[in-house]
């Protein structure tokens, strides 16, 4: 192990674990404090000073209390439960429409992928609190949508859906459409035409040989796909505060608000603990696939 | 394969790219419109981008913005390559699952938590909230982005060639300044690329570790657009968009036309 290889090796890994780790650390041992009128505002804090009887002092003063009012707490619970249901909602419509799209780019001729591709990109470069606020002007209640929709006659009065969990899942699906796209579209590219023809050769009409075999054959793709929509989706906090009401619960908002109106840091603490525990669930999940699909290429 | 390109596919892709950038083509559109009220077309105009430049609190945040991701990026990408060689190239060491976890789990981790967190670091350490703490913070976040980026191409480089330039004298640092370094620098500058952009766009992160001297152009705009939409912000998000696309578009073209060249040379050294 010579000096340079351990510098190489030590100056990122010190970074990671002074601004990572060591920050998360922090996070749980906060969700395991009180809150206090104080500066910082919880105790207990650590003191060195008082030596081994300080850090024991320090321990004991650790308990379960954040946690268990979590529980009991039906906010906390409701603010869970819609963001798991609103980013599993998103997720499906996202599929619902990125499909097709990734399918069409699939089987676009060759030379306009580089351009399709480009122009599936382009919008993830384009800052993300733009995209969700361009949905504003859209979808509010004097808004192109329903400007549109009363000059058709297919309504008779504004809708609204600007700060309603309508526009909270249009606001996902449109952010994060490119994510499912592009997986999904990798796995469609790489199928071989010769199994559609041999389908078909052997009596399936044109949609069976889509069920049968692209489905099955992009099933890679589309998980991927399904993930990486749904895990930022869970913790979102942009998307429904900008286009969400007052009734949108989702646990990113709530954290935010605990934190910086309610100015409860232990309890905000404690929410962020069982949210990364809730998404490590999906994350090992597509780990799992990711890996799977790295061994079925060699 | 243009066998298969039917109606259905010309539709869903219209449909879909009509959705992806219909949205943002109407912000353009209405940030031109004279009206104060922004969904009452009163004709073209161009003023609300002539009072963004007498804005000085955009101005400001602009600024900060811009110093930001430029120092978050530079420090990013050099930690990120250096992260990156270690994963590849670093070796059996003791420690190595976590440091590949501390590199992944940034990639997955809510914005809100990572905010959270690198807050409560910084005042456990008492660092005042500043410029510095959101620089510390875009570079911890970014820095795994451009490590994923910079990994992937070193893994698909052919190590014979850097074991030739050691062969031939090299120190390793030379080898890795005339060797490695050219070959992955479309990757570090795509790194590099990818960690100003991150940085740029960043709300949330930002809110939790900028003090108020030292506000971003997104914490400004989160908090214009919370009052609802203007026009002024319209304007903003125009200019956004045209550099981005300006740059991706450039960028594009750039690297096709390097690819280009150098395909022609090799065809040319091919014939000799």
């Amino acid at each position: 192990m010579n000096i340079r290889r351990l510098f190489l090796i030590f100056v990122p890994y010190f970074w990671l674990l002074a601004l990572f780790l060591v920050p998360f650390l922090i996070v749980l041992k906060i969700a395991l404090s009180d809150g206090a009128l104080a500066i910082p505002p919880y105790v207990p804090t650590l003191d060195f000073s008082n030596g081994w009887e300080g850090i024991k002092t320090f321990f004991a003063g650790l308990d379960m209390e954040n946690f268990i009012f979590l529980t009991e707490d039906e906010l906390y619970w409701r603010a869970y439960l819609s963001s798991l249901q609103i980013a599993a909602i998103s997720t499906a419509i996202t599929l619902l429409v990125g499909y097709p799209i990734a399918y069409g780019m699939a089987k676009a001729p060759d030379e306009w992928r580089p351009t399709l591709m480009m122009l599936v990109i382009l919008p993830f470069w384009t800052s993300f609190l733009i995209r969700v606020y361009s949905w504003m002007g859209i979808l509010s209640q004097e808004g192109f949508l329903n400007q549109f929709l009363l000059w058709t006659g297919i309504i008779s009065e504004p809708l609204t859906i600007l700060n309603t969990n309508t526009a909270v899942y249009i606001g996902i699906v449109y952010t994060y459409l490119p994510f499912m796209i592009l997986p999904i579209y990798a796995a469609i590219e790489k199928l071989d035409e010769s199994l559609l023809e041999a389908a078909e050769d052997l009596g399936c009409s044109r949609m069976q040989a889509f069920w049968l075999v692209t489905i099955p054959l992009s099933k890679s793709g589309i998980i991927a796909g399904c993930f990486l929509v749904f895990i930022p989706a869970l913790g979102e906090f942009v998307i429904p505060s900008v286009l969400g009401g007052s009734k949108t619960l989702m646990i990113g908002k709530v954290l935010w608000e605990e934190f910086f109106s309610n100015r409860d840091w232990p309890v905000a603490s404690a929410v962020a603990v069982i949210l990364l525990l809730i998404l490590v669930v999906p994350i090992i999940l597509f780990q799992r696939n990711e890996q799977k699909q790295r061994e079925s290429e060699g | 394969m243009t066998r298969r390109f039917s109606w259905f596919n010309a539709t869903s892709l219209t449909l879909g790219f009509t959705f992806l950038y219909l949205p943002m083509l109407i912000l353009i559109i209405y940030s031109f419109n004279a009206s104060k009220l922004v969904t009452v077309w009163a004709g073209f105009s161009t003023k609300w981008y002539g009072e963004l430049l007498h804005n000085e609190a955009f101005l400001d945040a602009a600024w900060v913005t811009l110093k930001v991701a430029v120092l978050s990026s530079t420090f990013a990408t050099v930690l990120g390559t250096m992260a990156a060689y270690v994963m590849v190239r670093g070796g059996r060491f003791r420690g190595r699952t976590l440091f590949s976890g501390m590199i992944y789990a940034p990639l997955v981790m809510p914005e809100v938590i990572t905010g959270l967190s690198l807050l409560l670091l910084f005042i456990a350490i008492g660092l005042d909230r500043g410029v510095v703490t959101i620089v510390l913070a875009h570079t911890t976040f970014s820095m795994c982005y451009v490590s994923v980026v910079v990994s992937s191409r070193l893994v698909t480089f052919d190590r014979s060639l850097e074991e030739a330039a050691l062969d031939l004298g090299c120190s390793p640092f030379d080898a890795f300044k005339s060797v490695t370094l050219p070959i992955i620098a479309p990757a570090v500058i795509s790194g590099w690329l990818l960690a100003f952009t991150l940085s740029l766009d960043d709300l949330v992160i930002a809110s939790f570790t900028s003090g108020p001297s030292s506000t971003t152009l997104p914490i400004k705009i989160f908090s214009a657009v919370r009052l609802g939409v203007s026009p002024e912000i319209n304007a903003l998000s125009t200019i956004m968009i045209a550099i981005v696309a300006i740059g991706v578009i450039t960028a594009s073209l750039v690297s096709k036309q390097a690819i280009a060249r150098r395909q022609n040379e090799e065809q040319k050294a091919l014939k000799q």
